[in-house]
């Protein structure tokens, strides 16, 4: 009986959308008429979706790497800078993060966007011609991981630094006398004992990536010709832009095995580091 | 094995607190030296200091003849133990121990040797497939001891390694240490502010205090001829008394103590010469609580004093009773048989043996 609120909440706000959102999928374009698995199948043997969910995939990856890879190591960097200097670093390197993304992607196209934005006018300044950044697939793609990695490297670095001033100092006093250099130090006593840390937070963040829209959106729309198109900007096109709600579903559900697969792989390794109690 | 030199060593932190003010030390290769002394004394800094994780502020620390003031901690062929441990929580208990020959890129089968080696040592062969987190604290501290053997070093370094054990356990491992010293013969520097593992387990103690050192001398010698009201209190257990006193001259030539208006105790004749200088001097007198004990009239020797004491707390312990008394406002302790009559509120004639008395100069805080 004490649960039924929190029953309610997860019903609510999880169950039925999610399963609104499959009955969704099933409905012709019209929304009258039940057609099964149809959408999905068409979504299989679309070209232009194959390049979604490729780009999709290249977006997630390589900017979750990204985000894992420079949080670690401003993590590290945040570490060994002590007292009022790491609050002041750690303050300001958490700003990207604190700013609403949709305002600092605007932020970023007035940089990268047309020929009179700031880095074109460097370039030009330089001597050199003006890039159409955002205009060329290679670019474009570049552009739309760069935005997300600056955004969210923060959230890695914080979650990293917070179990880093965990580990006991005499972890790595001990592997100095055992004649540990700094990158064996990292190697054999931060990084295990980073790792399900690293585990939760990456799957956190593919997820979160995946269902990426606003950076996307404000910077390329998924221009050029889809080139730079994920799922949730996808779905919108097709399911807002077009007007077909139950084609845009399917795309959006498109997300869960996806991501049902990644889980299971970070879960279970998390699982079984806790089991040999790390 | 080698031995360690601590020549004018100084370290001063961030803020100027000077922790350690230019102290000397000889340690000789195979000895055990151990470094004792309170909260703050600089021990634990001074250990830190050749163990490389410490800068040093001024002086020079060598380590088997070479100065290691500018060398990292894995160069100096050194191993630690510290208080809590510091095992990898990641990695078993052979590749905790294995950890730092596998750096040293040892091949296989010999660190396969040194571990069972060590490990036959400290008989924990059976563990050595277990996490730390699935140990015990007297397991996880011989594993810690381990990791240190099988390297083999110049110098043991041990940082109060025994501070997170129960009581029992830790009479037991101070035994266990000892043995392994016995064993492989490594020169050791330990760190404790527990005086009775510093006197169980060294060769020389160093006794430290504000950042330097009152005393180095054998366990023996500093219990026995201490060389400062400091070290005359912080080594042994109970704490030594100090009643203060007046050095007056007695009838017939003699010296005596005036420790109350109504209290004269002779100065044994083998030490008249000796404190005759501070005749007419307020001065502290020393007495160990074993030097305090019940009165019998007949086993009264040469050089022993009565004293009547209003008892204020008994304390039986078994093998012996603390009787706790006040002369003039100042607490002291006696080591009584368990059979003592002292009762709380009562007078207890005790006797005291001043032949085992010590002399402190108020001024200087030296024994003279």
């Amino acid at each position: 009986m004490m649960c039924l609120p929190l029953f309610a909440l997860i019903g609510g706000l999880v169950v039925y959308p999610f399963v609104y959102s499959i009955y969704l999928s099933m409905l012709s374009r019209d929304m009258h008429r039940f057609i099964g698995l149809f959408n999905y199948q068409y979504l299989l043997t679309s070209d232009t979706f194959h390049l979604v969910i490729f780009q999709s995939v290249l977006f997630a990856v390589t900017a979750v790497f990204f985000k894992a890879l420079i949080g670690f190591i401003l993590a590290h960097v945040m570490h060994n800078i002590r007292g009022r200097d790491q609050r002041l670093w750690r303050g300001l390197l958490l700003v990207p993060w604190v700013i609403p993304p949709a305002l600092s992607t605007l932020g970023w196209w007035w940089m990268i966007a047309g020929s009179y934005s700031a880095i074109n006018w460097l370039l030009t300044a330089a001597g050199m011609q003006p890039v159409a950044w955002l205009a060329l697939t290679g670019w474009a793609r570049f552009w739309v991981i760069v935005v997300n990695v600056w955004f969210g490297a923060p959230f890695f670095m914080i979650m990293y630094l917070a179990t880093l001033k965990s580990v006991p100092e005499q972890l790595y006093e001990a592997a100095a006398i055992d004649g540990a250099t700094g990158i064996q130090k990292i190697r054999y006593v931060s990084l295990p004992l980073l790792q399900n840390v690293i585990s939760i937070t990456v799957l956190f963040s593919l997820i979160v990536t995946f269902a990426n829209f606003d950076i996307v959106e404000i910077l390329t729309a998924g221009a050029p010709a889809n080139s730079t198109q994920v799922f949730a900007t996808y779905a919108f096109q097709v399911g807002i832009g077009a007007g077909n709600i139950p084609m845009g579903s399917a795309v959006s559900l498109f997300i869960f095995p996806i991501l049902a697969i990644f889980a299971i792989f970070i879960l279970r390794g998390v699982n079984r580091r806790t089991r040999e109690a790390i | 094995m080698a031995e360690v030199s601590v020549r004018k060593v100084v370290k001063v932190y961030e803020g100027g607190v000077q922790a350690v003010k230019g102290i000397d030390l000889e340690i000789a290769d195979q000895e055990f030296v151990v470094l004792v002394g309170p909260s703050g004394c600089g021990k634990s800094t001074t250990l830190r200091m050749i163990a490389g994780l410490e800068e040093i502020s001024g002086g020079e620390i060598w380590i088997g003849g070479d100065v290691v003031n500018d060398v990292p901690p894995r160069d100096r062929d050194i191993a630690m133990v510290f208080q809590n441990y510091a095992l990898y929580p990641h990695m078993s208990v052979f590749d905790n121990m294995a950890f730092g020959l596998k750096l040293r890129k040892f091949p296989k089968d010999e660190i396969k040797r040194r571990v069972d080696e060590a490990a036959r040592i400290l008989d924990i062969g059976t563990l050595l497939d277990r996490k730390p987190k699935a140990l015990s604290g007297g397991q996880r501290q011989r594993v810690a001891m381990g990791r240190a053997i099988v390297r083999n070093p110049k110098v043991f370094l041990f940082d109060e390694p025994l501070s997170n054990l129960d009581a029992k356990l830790r009479v037991q491992m101070r035994t266990e240490i000892k043995k392994v010293h016995q064993t492989v013969r490594t020169t050791t520097v330990y760190v404790t502010h527990d005086q009775i593992e510093a006197m169980t387990l060294a060769d020389r103690v160093v006794v430290m205090n504000h950042g330097v050192i009152e005393q180095v001398g054998t366990p023996n010698d500093l219990y026995h001829h201490p060389a400062t009201r400091f070290v005359a209190g912080f080594i042994g257990s109970p704490a030594m008394n100090f009643l203060p006193g007046r050095v007056e001259e007695a009838a017939g030539g003699g010296l005596t103590v005036r420790v109350n208006p109504a209290t004269l105790l002779n100065v044994p004749e083998a030490r008249r010469a000796r404190y005759a200088v501070f005749k007419g001097k307020d001065m502290l007198l020393g007495v160990r609580p074993e030097h305090m004990f019940d009165y019998h009239e007949p086993d009264m020797k040469p050089g022993f004093a009565r004293m009547d004491a209003m008892v204020d707390v008994v304390e039986p312990m078994g093998m012996e009773t603390m009787v706790h008394f006040f002369v003039d406002g100042t607490p002291v302790c006696a080591r009584c048989e368990p059979s003592t009559p002292a009762a709380p509120g009562q007078v207890l004639p005790l006797a005291l043996d001043l032949n085992n008395m010590h002399l402190i100069d108020p001024a200087s805080g030296l024994v003279v």
